[in-house]
């Protein structure tokens, strides 16, 4: 980025029309480690890579459950992107409290929009530096959204953000007519290999790196669903096998659709 | 000090007086502290598909039969049906706010409606918050619908907060006049579950006939509401068929007295 | 002070929804708003070695007549799903209905929050805690209700402890509250803790040696919450209808209904 004068605060407007402080906050999601999410007719399922700062430290959280009926994914900066989830908890137990309802995504979605949005309009504000895709089940069914530091929100079918992320919207792009009938699992390891898609050259999907969050209906109304679940660890061990290299021929050929 | 801990940190009534309460009851600010028009009963019965609920459309001012067209059944979203028993200012005010919630629903283009489960949550707040303001929503309300999955739902909020669900429910005077009658047609969820429509509006329409002989603010215009999952049919200007007034000669009190 | 005496010689009949003074300040009378009413019922909470019952009655009254046959006063507390499937803690809230249901709605949200925030269930300790600061927060305008928290402490073994409406508590044995409190405690005290119960032939007086108490296994302490709530249902009119019993071990909570007499 190179500097100019129309870059010290997110309400002036260069005389191309831009908000370069919007820009930035974007390069920020363009920092984070990739995370992918993906809908079929049934569920809704979020895939990330998670990185270590260092050898010695842990991994950086990049899957957060809110309610039993959602969960987020994140890329960019964790610490405004825990801001964000505790709002949209907040959001999500109002709702039950005073409807007795799971909140519906678009809802929730749409309010952290507006939040986003804001920053951008008062001086003296700074945008969050963090991109969501959020996965979640309603009373319409399955549903990811993709949430931008602008305040963009848009519905996806299947999404990637985050460093690399181009190689797995590849991937998106390219098996987006299987996704809507796929089954759990077949949900799962699409996204897996999207995630493996854009890892650097060196790297690999281990059951150190990997995140996995599931959520789907099981029937009709909301009492029938699967709730949020994240996979951590040796709990995601199943699928990092099934997309690692060897194992990809006799993945696919096995690879059922769960009833 | 003594040993009587509710003693303590009170002006000693043998020296004082006993404690006169009465400025609490004229504190400077007055909320409401008793109903002015009112409106009476509200019953309502489950049945297999759905919920039948009535009231008549009276509202008295004391023992003045005040306004005799005064409809208080509501209908919500196609979904829900609310019955007010108590002030009708207070209803008045319940069905803006309904109107507001509801425009408010259906911003947005969203398919997400409130069903009766919802709504019966939501009013059962808006009442126990003005209860706790000790400026309550003088009224009783009854809330008949669809809950989230599709089943009869029938609850009861009131101006204190208290909620309660029940396969017949009665306010006011028909708490004590039709509720066994009800009762009677539909013990438990079960029985309730037996019932057709037609058994239910029988079972209503009876017990508003048993109302209107005994309950000296009751009317023989009233409105009845079915809601099944085909949408609401609602009835404002019904009329209490087949009266049967010869009980009336074998009671003293009823017309000119000759003996 | 009326409201908290239980002997009828002081208030009458003393039915717990007899709620106009019955004593007036002199002056003017006039009917003002009063934001309470009591819903009756009965409460019993019973620890055990490695496992806590809660019970409760399932009738809902005003006055003399029943709202409903049919309204929890047992709530499973802090799960993460609307199911509250995987929840630890047990309330069990007994009198002023809408109050019950408020409080019970604010401690719900407060563990829920404190499981998203620190990723594990609140401790039974940590909860008691806290149910007794929001408690008495609202000293001067209480929360109208006996409240009973049950769960496993860090021990395993079985917790119950119990609340005033103003946030006083403590951890117990073994709990009765609510409409037939008077009726059920003295029971729980003699079935529970053996309270005036001696080794025959033990002595007289001062020497008698009391009988040696045992941790109760969980099907004896069934029993007797059953046969509590049966004695309650006879002597007391708004006690019945339904039992609603949850159980809490280390493998999860359980329910149990059973019907009461319904009249």
């Amino acid at each position: 980025m190179f500097r100019n004068n129309y870059d010290n605060d997110s309400v002036t407007f260069s005389p191309q029309g831009r908000i370069f402080q919007v820009e930035y906050a974007s390069e920020a999601v363009k920092q984070g480690s990739v995370v992918v999410g993906l809908v079929s007719k049934t569920h809704a399922v979020l895939v990330a890579l998670k990185r270590n700062a260092e050898e010695l430290s842990s991994y950086q959280k990049k899957v957060i459950a809110i309610d039993e009926h959602l969960g987020l994914a994140l890329a960019g900066l964790a610490s405004d992107a825990r801001v964000l989830s505790n709002f949209m908890k907040q959001q999500s137990l109002s709702s039950r409290l005073t409807y007795g309802r799971a909140i519906p995504l678009s809802r929730l979605v749409n309010s952290i929009g507006d939040r986003a949005q804001t920053n951008t309009q008062h001086y003296g504000k700074r945008p969050y530096g963090v991109g969501l895709l959020v996965a979640g089940v309603d009373e319409t069914g399955p549903h990811l959204f993709e949430f931008q530091p602008s305040g963009m929100t848009q519905e996806m079918v299947a999404c990637a953000i985050g460093a690399r992320s181009q190689m797995a919207r590849t991937y998106l792009e390219r098996n987006l007519d299987k996704f809507a009938d796929a089954g759990r699992e077949e949900l799962v390891v699409h996204g897996l290999k999207a995630l493996k898609e854009s890892l650097a050259q060196d790297k690999e999907l281990t059951v150190e790196n990997c995140s996995v969050g599931v959520v789907g209906v099981r029937g009709e109304g909301m009492k029938a669903i699967e709730g949020f679940k994240l996979f951590d660890g040796q709990d995601v061990k199943q699928w990092v096998d099934m997309v690692a290299e060897g194992a990809e021929e006799t993945a696919e050929e096995g690879m059922d659709v769960d009833s | 000090m003594n040993h009587l801990p509710q003693a303590w940190g009170r002006p000693r009534d043998d020296v004082y007086g006993a404690y006169d309460h009465a400025y609490l009851q004229n504190g400077p600010k007055q909320h409401t502290q008793s109903p002015a028009v009112t409106g009476t009963s509200v019953l309502a019965l489950k049945f297999k598909d759905g919920v039948v609920i009535a009231a008549d459309n009276l509202a008295s001012y004391g023992s003045l039969a005040r306004f005799t067209d005064v409809k208080r059944l509501r209908k919500f979203a196609d979904t829900t049906v609310v019955g007010f028993g108590g002030d009708v200012s207070d209803m008045q005010y319940l069905d803006r706010l309904l109107n507001s919630l509801d425009i408010e629903e259906a911003y947005g283009g969203s398919s997400h409606t409130l069903n009766a489960q919802n709504l019966h949550t939501y009013l059962s707040k808006v009442m126990y918050k003005r209860r706790s303001e000790f400026n309550p929503l003088w009224n009783q309300l009854l809330v008949a619908g669809l809950d989230g999955e599709g089943k009869p739902f029938l609850a009861s909020a009131d101006l204190l907060g208290t909620t309660f669900s029940s396969p017949s429910l009665a306010t006011g005077f028909g708490a004590h006049l039709a509720q066994p009658l009800l009762r009677k047609v539909a013990f438990d969820e079960e029985a309730a579950a037996k019932l057709t429509v037609e058994e239910a509006v029988e079972a209503i329409k009876e017990s508003m006939k048993v109302l209107f002989y005994r309950d000296a603010r009751s009317l023989d215009k009233y409105s009845i509401a079915v809601v099944t999952k085909d949408g609401i049919d609602l009835k404002q200007d019904e009329k209490l068929e087949k009266q049967s007034w010869a009980f009336a000669d074998q009671i003293r009190g009823y017309g000119t007295q000759i003996n | 002070m009326a409201m908290f005496s239980q002997n009828p010689l002081m208030n009458g009949p003393n039915y717990s929804f007899s709620q106009t003074p019955s004593t007036a300040a002199a002056g003017n009378k006039e009917h003002s708003f009063y934001p309470y009413t009591d819903n009756g019922g009965s409460t019993l909470a019973i620890s055990g070695n490695d496992f806590t019952i809660i019970a409760g009655d399932t009738r809902s009254t005003s006055g003399y007549n029943i709202n409903t046959r049919y309204s929890p006063k047992v709530f499973k507390i802090g799960g993460t799903t609307s199911s509250q499937d995987d929840a630890t803690l047990v309330l069990s809230v007994v009198g002023f209905a809408a109050d019950g249901a408020a409080l019970k709605e604010r401690l719900d949200a407060i563990v829920k929050m404190y499981r998203y925030q620190h990723g594990k269930p609140m401790s039974v300790k940590a909860c008691a805690q806290r149910l007794s600061t929001i408690l008495y927060g609202k000293r001067f305008f209480p929360y109208y209700v006996t409240a009973i928290l049950g769960g496993l402490d860090e021990e395993g073994k079985g917790a119950v402890y119990s609340y005033d409406p103003v946030g006083s508590y403590e951890r117990e044995q073994c709990r009765a509250a609510g409409a037939a409190a008077s009726l059920i405690m003295p029971f729980l005290d003699n079935q529970v803790n053996y309270k005036n119960q001696y080794i025959p032939g033990s002595g007289e007086g001062h020497a008698l040696q009391e009988r040696e108490k045992i941790p109760l296994p969980r099907n004896e302490v069934e029993d007797l919450v059953k046969d509590a709530f049966d004695s309650a249902v006879e002597r007391h009119i708004e006690v019945g209808d339904g039992l609603q019993m949850l159980i809490i071990t280390k493998s999860g909570i359980e329910e149990k209904y059973l019907p009461l007499k319904k009249d």
